[in-house]
């Protein structure tokens, strides 16, 4: 290496003499008591890209900088150049775990805008969607605290489950991951034989493998105390924070947006909003594991009450919104026209303003649309649980241990597509 | 029960005809001068019968052809006792976006202000920390305003004028 190069490296106060390099540290850097830790933005711990700039003294936190944006995709101003209808797609990245819950949460917002009542058998049809997406959801965020509690079997356990979920959305809407599912009315097909019985071997095997996984870890003394008293958040904190959901109802308060402003028909089912008492890691831990049981028994009330309607209804009689089947777009007139204007954006949206929220997997999931009559939105803000509660995590790990923040963060159960939109 | 007459009434007994009200979609709006905010949302959060204690969304909104009153921030409050919402909105020009922090009073508003900050440009007044949150540090514009265009401006290959805006 060149001696320029060398000396380009060295700190400033440095002095080269007879040309041997003499090292001089700052003045402050020896009285300096803490170390700069920098965790992420890609480390396998964060699962997703946050860049955190820890203050450590050994290995207790006692400052945090996030920098988040590193996914920020400006999903809010591509909005305002797309038909209503391609922007479901876009909802789809927000929360990648349960893409369903967004999508469904998009056309109930823009159906409350022009005014389309669903049938009941499809609100129970995205009911079923729904609360899949919210096993799928909690059950990644619970067995990945597993793993970061050093717990990798559990995982294992839960995930074929998470698969089999993907499957039945696969026979419904035709992919896994972004599910991009349904339509403004309903569903773009009906459930067929195939997605029944993928259902029913799921709502079948499903509740033992997730017993063995609850035996796994719920009592298990390590488990335990590597989650009690970690990050914890109180009531008023959560409340003043705006946080939402698993992590507002561990804390204690009992909101959940299915209760409070039912959406979709959840006001006919039967349901119990679980809370904890101290919204530490294990409180967040429980809430989903309840969560994903209560979730269960609203699929089986779904289907139970599906069984006296008419089967052959999926969407809602609205062929100016709702996308014709394309062997009807071949063979009929009117299917054609409509589908000429629909896609070209010629469908008459009026103008006006709506807020709707779904309760999505990490919290409130709300779209606030602005329409000015126009063919996309003047105007749609999508808000995010996970950036707002995400502005908490300095706090919470304040003064903990380094692997503390580690599982604090996985239960906080913070999706990277959600946070940076 | 906390009705919409009755927040009506609470608000014009405190505060006059100097703020407005809708009710698009059942959902009750209030608008009220820019430099009111911080009064009205501290009147809404300490009131023992409104308690819109729950700050649920903040965010900005571009009317590039509302003079004078261009930008707009949207507040969503929720009185989660009553189970309520409220939307409350206020104006400001383009040319001097300030508008008063609701971070002392929701300590939750800082990274919606920050963002919001980001993509419109709004001067948060005591914001502590009023940085770029989505967006690259050393942008030098508000990209969600209006006169950003999503598509190229000067595209000729792409004719609009029949299908589209």
């Amino acid at each position: 290496m060149a001696d320029n190069n060398i000396k380009s490296m060295l700190p400033e106060t440095s002095e080269t003499t007879n040309g041997r390099h003499h090292i001089k540290l700052s003045e402050d850097s020896l009285a300096k008591q803490t170390t700069t830790l920098n965790l992420g933005p890609t480390h396998p711990a964060t699962h997703g890209v946050f860049q955190n700039i820890l203050e450590v003294d050994g290995e207790r936190i006692l400052r945090t900088d996030p920098t988040i944006g590193y996914i920020h995709r400006a999903f809010e101003k591509i909005a305002e150049r797309r038909p209503y209808y391609q922007v479901t797609p876009l909802t789809d990245r927000l929360n990648y775990c349960s893409a369903a819950i967004n999508n469904i949460g998009w056309h109930l917002t823009v159906e409350k805008l022009v005014g389309i009542q669903t049938p009941k058998r499809v609100d129970y049809l995205r009911v079923i969607i729904m609360e899949l997406a919210r096993i799928a959801d909690h059950l990644v965020c619970n067995s990945v605290i597993g793993v970061d509690t050093g717990a990798l079997t559990g995982f294992t356990y839960v995930f074929q489950y998470r698969e089999k979920i993907y499957d039945i959305w696969e026979e419904v809407c035709g992919s896994r991951l972004t599910t991009n599912i349904g339509r403004f009315g309903g569903f773009e097909r009906n459930f067929n034989q195939a997605a029944w019985d993928k259902l029913d071997d799921f709502m079948r095997t499903f509740p033992r493998a997730f017993e063995e996984f609850q035996i796994l870890l719920d009592r298990n003394r390590i488990f335990m105390e590597r989650c009690m008293g970690a990050g914890p958040i109180t009531a008023e904190k959560a409340l003043s924070y705006s946080v939402t959901g698993p992590n507002l109802r561990a804390a204690g308060v009992d909101y959940d947006v299915r209760v409070a402003n039912p959406y979709s028909s959840y006001e006919d089912f039967d349901f119990k909003i679980p809370v904890g008492t101290t919204g530490d890691v294990y409180d967040r831990y429980m809430v989903r594991n309840t969560e994903i049981w209560e979730s269960y028994s609203i699929i089986q009330q779904a289907i139970e009450k599906i069984k006296d309607l008419d089967p052959s209804i999926y969407h809602a009689d609205v062929p100016e919104f709702y996308l014709p089947e394309k062997k009807d777009v071949y063979t009929k007139m009117e299917s054609l026209i409509y589908h000429f204007k629909i896609v070209m954006g010629e469908t008459n949206i009026l103008p006006g303003e709506v807020y709707h929220a779904v309760e999505g997997g990490n919290g409130e999931l709300g779209y606030y649309l602005i329409s000015d009559g126009g063919r996309s939105p003047y105007r749609l803000h999508f808000r995010r649980p996970c950036f707002i509660y995400y502005q908490i995590y300095p706090e919470i790990i304040k003064g903990g241990l380094l692997s503390d923040a580690v599982v604090t963060l996985s239960s906080l159960n913070v999706i990277a597509g959600e946070l940076d939109a | 029960m906390l009705n919409h007459e009755h927040i009506i009434r609470r608000l014009t007994e405190k505060f006059g005809s100097s703020i407005s009200f809708e009710e698009p979609y059942g959902f009750l709006t209030v608008t009220a001068p820019a430099a009111d905010n911080l009064k009205v949302l501290q009147f809404l959060y300490d009131d023992e019968e409104l308690k819109f204690r729950f700050l649920t969304d903040l965010t900005g909104v571009h009317y590039p052809d509302r003079i004078g009153e261009e930008l707009s921030v949207v507040y969503h409050l929720h009185n989660l006792v009553d189970n309520v919402r409220l939307r409350l909105k206020i104006y400001v020009p383009s040319t001097q976006p300030d508008v008063f922090t609701a971070t002392q009073l929701f300590p939750g508003a800082n990274w919606m202000e920050r963002e919001t900050y980001d993509f419109f440009g709004f001067n948060f007044i005591g914001h502590p920390d009023l940085r770029r949150i989505l967006n690259a540090d050393e942008m030098d514009y508000f990209p969600m305003r209006k006169e950003y265009t999503l598509e190229d401006p000067q595209r000729t290959d792409k004719d609009d004028e029949m299908f589209g805006r």
